[in-house]
């Protein structure tokens, strides 16, 4: 199985859409989707990781939400860490801990390190993005929950996956555990990870680029695609607002490469935008909230809403995040910040450890062209790469999900 | 009117009553000026330009306190009692409540088709009614569906919206969540109606009454995948705002 999707990836595979950008929005048609369980017993949880009391305006952060779903008798456990911004329920996230359960995992679902739930509530910082506290926030967080469940589940063995920056995540939270070992990882999988996280939210950020008439027009383009979702839910016999809506909208839209750019450049805008604001509640810094002004859990949040969502990654990079860390660590270059938030700072480790494996696409929109090669550089015979796909479209399709299984099977991992 | 609804009118104006005082939305400086920030509003956005989350709510401090008490009775009270109901209801059972009410309340839908002059739904939704209520044994199941007879949902707030009323204010209604004046006031008429055709249909007494209230209530926030403080956002309360308006725009003019 593994040999064969290996050496011929292309022949086995029957993901449809060669549009990367249609496929990272539109996902995998219903017949091609992998068939899996409905009814996976998912309970959720919270659970208060750090001393530190949550500001006023985002006291509802002050634990961290998880879910977690139990096997009856012994099982391995894996966590799963979210994509940019995501929640430990989202819908990727879930769907990745279906397919865990129906091999037989125990599966804790956790929110992505950018999250604000997880900035507010397990973020030691306040101000998240530096792939090695990211890592050991993480490694606290699930060492924590082992210990709520510990009582409740069998669990046999540790594995881990991510999706996305949940991906990039876990390489990082596999190399610290390599050191600490509190968890001896059977396997990691990381799915659709970016390389160097600067190249990739400056893609990213520049697909906002292509609103017609530049971000202040952003209320036009919204209406835009409100009116044709509002066309679709007027043809349709069902009152739902469900994915079968969008597909319709799709339809009547007929969306270019920019429209699709610009709806995925928006869906990573909002992530940053939460990220941003809540970095900036959490420590002070007057990023978009003046450093003296205290937020009351009535405070109108409406301008720092709208200015945020002016602001991209980049920008917080540049204004935020690299003053944050030169003010910790004196000397340090943007340029070195940037090389440093990158797969091949541990690079030399991702190559030795031959636990870890990758599922990516050739025509993922969040990597740089000569990426995919340095990924397949890094992991060799462990990285299974899809000729089409986009970033996570063909996610649920049989061949992902097939490819996900094989590696991650109790059964055989060594 | 019945128990329930002068207990629940009285319930409802001592909660008005709690919630509008001391509204104020400002944040609070510390020290004489805000200090400015790396990107001020003056700095970013250009003046004159409309935001898709700009919605008119004169009432913003009453109703975040209501959004916030709402979030409250649901995470402490709705959602645990509604979790046991589904944890102790089979799951066809689970459905045909849902049906049964989902029937029930298509004929407030049939009389606000009426008043929007819609003859289309007007059909549609009496053939459903005919068809769910004779073969699908009062409304327990669904064979309307399967017949592929479209399912509508007309309230009176959609039916002021055709005749040309606009929304007016945002208002969050207590319990009832995220609505507008214009939708609010329709839920009122519609919660009356709703009231009289059950009156009128089944026998009107107490335990009845309690019965279909709660079953009403669970089925309700069964239905509703929702969670408060749970969408990722610290600008929730405005994201719900914006979204909800939208929907109830393109629900008037389907």
């Amino acid at each position: 199985m593994f040999l064969c999707f290996w050496a011929a990836p292309a022949a086995a595979y029957d993901y449809p859409i060669a549009d990367p950008f249609l496929a990272t929005v539109v996902g995998t048609p219903a017949p091609l989707r992998a068939p899996l369980p409905t009814d996976v017993p998912f309970k959720r949880r919270s659970t208060r990781v750090l001393e530190r009391e949550a500001p006023d305006a985002l006291w509802y952060d002050q634990e961290l939400r998880y879910s977690y779903a139990a096997q009856k008798g012994p099982a391995p456990l894996i966590f799963t860490i979210a994509g940019t911004g995501a929640a430990h329920d989202g819908s990727k996230s879930w769907l990745a801990a279906r397919a865990f359960y129906s091999k037989g995992f125990h599966v804790v679902a956790l929110g992505s390190p950018v999250s604000a739930n997880f900035v507010v509530a397990a973020s030691s910082s306040g101000v998240p993005g530096d792939s090695f506290d990211d890592a050991r926030d993480l490694y606290r967080v699930m060492q924590k929950i082992r210990d709520e469940l510990q009582g409740k589940l069998e669990i046999t063995d540790y594995y881990l996956a991510g999706y996305s920056l949940g991906a990039f995540n876990a390489a990082y939270v596999s190399h610290l555990d390599a050191e600490q070992k509190a968890f001896g990882f059977r396997r990691v999988l990381m799915m659709n990870p970016p390389v160097r996280l600067y190249s990739s939210i400056s893609l990213l950020d520049r697909m906002l680029e292509n609103i017609p008439g530049g971000p202040d027009n952003f209320d036009d383009f919204f209406e835009k695609i409100v009116d044709a979702v509002g066309q679709a839910y007027r043809r349709s016999d069902s009152v739902r607002f469900d994915e079968e809506l969008l597909f319709k909208a799709f339809e009547i839209l007929r969306p270019t490469d920019e429209l699709l750019a610009s709806l995925i450049g928006l869906v990573f805008r909002i992530a940053s935008a939460n990220m941003a604001f809540t970095a900036d509640v959490m420590t002070d810094f007057g990023y978009i909230k003046p450093s003296n002004v205290r937020l009351t859990r009535n405070t109108d949040l409406g301008v720092y809403n709208e200015v945020a969502m002016r602001l991209g990654f980049t920008d917080y990079f540049h204004a935020f995040f690299y003053p944050y860390r030169a003010s910790l660590e004196p000397g340090l270059s943007r340029g070195e910040l940037i090389e440093r938030m990158s797969l091949v700072t541990i690079g030399d480790y991702l190559r030795g450890a031959d636990n870890i494996y990758l599922i990516h696409n050739v025509d993922d929109l969040i990597l740089e062209s000569g990426e995919i090669e340095i990924l397949e550089d890094l992991f060799g015979e462990r990285a299974t790469v899809f000729p089409r796909g986009g970033h996570m479209g063909n996610m649920e399709s049989r061949d992902y999900i097939g490819r996900m299984l094989s590696i991650m099977d109790p059964g055989t991992a060594p | 009117m019945n128990a329930i609804g002068r207990y629940s009118g009285s319930v409802v104006l001592v909660l008005l009553a709690v919630l509008s005082t001391g509204c104020s939305t400002a944040p609070v400086i510390e020290g004489g000026e805000p200090e400015p920030p790396v990107f001020s509003a003056e700095r970013v956005l250009q003046p004159g330009v409309t935001h898709p989350g700009d919605v008119y709510d004169p009432w913003q401090g009453f109703n975040r306190r209501v959004y916030r008490f709402n979030a409250f009775v649901d995470k402490n009270f709705l959602l645990p009692v509604t979790n046991g109901y589904q944890a102790v209801t089979p799951a066809p059972v689970e459905h045909s409540i849902h049906n049964f009410f989902t029937n029930f309340l298509n004929l407030n839908t049939i009389l606000n088709s009426v008043l929007q002059f819609s003859p289309r739904k007007v059909v549609q939704t009496t053939g459903r009614v005919a068809v769910n209520s004779t073969l699908g044994v009062l409304g327990l199941f669904d064979p309307a569906t399967r017949m592929g007879i479209p399912q509508h949902q007309e309230d009176f707030g959609q039916t002021l919206g055709r005749w040309g009323v606009g929304p007016g204010p945002y208002l969050v209604l207590p319990l009832l969540g995220p609505s507008s004046l214009r939708d609010g006031i329709g839920a009122g008429v519609d919660w009356y109606v709703n009231n009289r055709l059950r009156e009128e249909i089944f026998a009107p007494e107490t335990w009845h009454e309690v019965v279909w209230t709660t079953l009403f209530i669970l089925d309700t926030r069964a239905n509703v995948a929702f969670r408060y403080y749970e969408t990722g956002t610290p600008f929730e309360y405005r994201m719900v705002r914006m979204l909800i308006t939208t929907k109830r725009r393109l629900d008037i003019e389907r």
